[in-house]
């Protein structure tokens, strides 16, 4: 047997279960949008012209970009601090972000369904204390969608980064230092620019995951503020329009591909150790 | 020369600790109390509502059915994932690189649009059942994280060690066996763990997948959820949380847990 069949034979199982599995049904998917019999793009236009779509569309958007930047800003700061640790202390701090991180998101988004709710945790505390008179509704708000978000996704940013921000040497700064560089510059011009390879991947899984969550919106939004995610099932599986759900899911696969697809290239752009 | 970490830094650290955990601890509270509603800190200290899980059916049902699912699911794609990271860094001039992304993709395919897209082709398109498709998807889920754990740590492999086995007459399967395997055996071990803890946490694909009679825990969480709300679902979740600690004994006696900054 020739060696190239024999590595053929070996991928061959895994690649079949992606390509058939995988790669059939959601083209099949997308092929489903443009069946429509008013014309190919009918349902795209349908989409874009709707109001309510856009709406869910722009939300979704924009929930995922906040959770980002909360998400880079808490995530830097925590990831320069653990990278930094003595080992025996950075060991403990990891795995108490792995903790959350390896615990489900039906578990985690419970949680703020405990902390944020009328009679929640966070409304009883408030309330002994005298600060407010009567419960708060936080729930079904996009504040508690994005809190709830952002406690989702910031252990992946903090060991997205810490595996970045370690590879800084400290001989690096230090030199920088030596140099005459203030804290602001040595961060700006040496840190800053090393970073952000693991700044921009750690940016694409938090974006892509927030905006195409599930469980989170489905438990903390509600309703009122549903996203791509919960719109898709509910398309779906409660008024069972499988076009209008194939079209959601092709403008969420297009968004994703797009932000992953821009950012590698910005990645290598920026990357200081490949210009 | 050691450096001093700005206080304020140290301070953001501590709050983003407390954030991280404080609502898992507000979970174990709550699965605690002695009252028939969810609250924190626990009021009065008790188990039953852990014994209550197993008086609740469904919870039960949907336990097996996660646990058999995950353990299925997971071991499907290590059977195909580990021949496949192999030749992936075995026969690296043979084959083209693009393959690699190949098996990245159900990470890069919103897991809610595979989900859907399963549901129509496989469970409605040609009705095949619930756990033969459920099983799939979470082959397909975990895919990515086996071939990859295990690609790791086949790339520190020496594979000069299999051809040395080889040229002294061992057959190229057993050789597989007794001189490559073992030597993987941690990667084996960790991506195994990480895939099943994906598997048995997914509500993605599983919400679409799941129907009459066949759920997951999950899914059974989501739906109890909104209904009632007593601390049988806190107690519940910490149980997930155990799980989530045995994992990650795992990960860390295998190949450490710092692998996962990496």
């Amino acid at each position: 047997m020739s060696t190239r069949l024999r590595a053929w034979l070996f991928v061959a199982p895994a690649t079949l279960l992606v390509f058939v599995f995988l790669g059939l049904p959601v083209l099949a998917t997308f092929l489903t949008t443009f069946g429509d019999p008013k014309g190919p793009f009918s349902t795209y236009a349908a989409f874009f012209n709707s109001k309510f779509r856009m709406t869910v569309l722009w939300r979704t958007m924009e929930v995922a970009l906040i959770t980002t930047i909360i998400s880079v800003a808490i995530g830097f700061v925590t990831a320069w601090v653990v990278a930094r640790a003595p080992s025996r202390l950075k060991s403990l701090l990891i795995i108490a972000a792995v903790f959350p991180l390896l615990t489900g998101v039906v578990v985690r988004s419970f949680a703020w369904l405990v902390i944020l709710g009328k009679n929640g945790i966070l409304n009883s505390f408030l309330l002994k204390i005298g600060v407010i008179s009567e419960p708060l509704s936080m729930l079904y708000t996009q504040g508690s969608v994005i809190v709830a978000m952002v406690y989702l996704f910031v252990p992946l940013m903090i060991l997205t980064l810490v595996g970045v921000l370690e590879g800084i040497p400290q001989d690096m700064t230090d030199a920088a230092a030596s140099l005459g560089a203030t804290p602001a510059a040595t961060f700006r011009q040496v840190v800053l620019p090393m970073a952000v390879p693991g700044l921009i991947v750690g940016s694409v899984l938090v974006f892509t995951g927030s905006f195409t969550s599930y469980a989170t919106p489905q438990l903390l939004g509600g309703e009122r503020q549903m996203m791509m995610g919960t719109f898709l099932y509910q398309r779906a599986m409660v008024t069972f329009d499988w076009v209008g759900a194939s079209t959601i899911a092709a403008v969420m696969v297009v968004v994703t591909l797009t932000t992953v697809l821009v950012m590698s290239k910005v990645a290598r752009k920026l990357n200081p150790v490949a210009g | 020369m050691k450096h001093r970490i700005h206080p304020l830094l140290i301070a953001a650290t501590v709050v983003t600790f407390l954030f991280l955990l404080g609502p898992l601890v507000v979970i174990i509270g709550a699965a605690l109390s002695d009252t028939s509603f969810l609250t924190f800190p626990p009021q009065g200290l008790t188990l039953r509502w852990f014994s209550n899980i197993f008086e609740i059916s469904a919870f039960t049902r949907t336990m097996g059915t996660s646990f058999m699912l995950a353990v299925g699911g997971t071991t499907l794609s290590m059977l195909i994932g580990i021949p496949a990271a192999y030749a992936m860094a075995r026969y690296r001039v043979e084959l083209p690189a693009f393959l690699g992304n190949v098996f990245v993709l159900p990470i890069l395919i919103p897991e809610i649009v595979l989900g859907f897209s399963l549901m129509k082709s496989l469970a409605a398109g040609i009705g095949l059942p619930i756990m033969a498709a459920l099983l799939i998807g979470h082959a397909l889920l975990v895919l990515p994280y086996t071939v990859r754990v295990v690609g790791a740590s086949l790339n520190s492999f020496d594979f000069s060690i299999e051809e040395a086995a080889v040229s002294l007459g061992c057959p190229r399967l057993k050789a597989f066996f007794i001189v490559v395997l073992p030597n993987i055996r941690a990667g084996i071990i960790a991506g195994f763990i990480l895939a099943f803890i994906t598997s048995l946490n997914d509500v993605s694909i599983s919400i679409f997948l799941t129907g009459p009679g066949v759920s997951t825990l999950p899914i059974q969480l989501l739906a109890h959820m909104e209904q009632f709300f007593d601390p049988t679902i806190a107690s519940v979740s910490v149980l997930l949380m155990g799980v989530t600690v045995a994992v990650m004994a795992v990960v860390e006696r295998t190949l450490g847990l710092t692998f996962l900054t990496k």
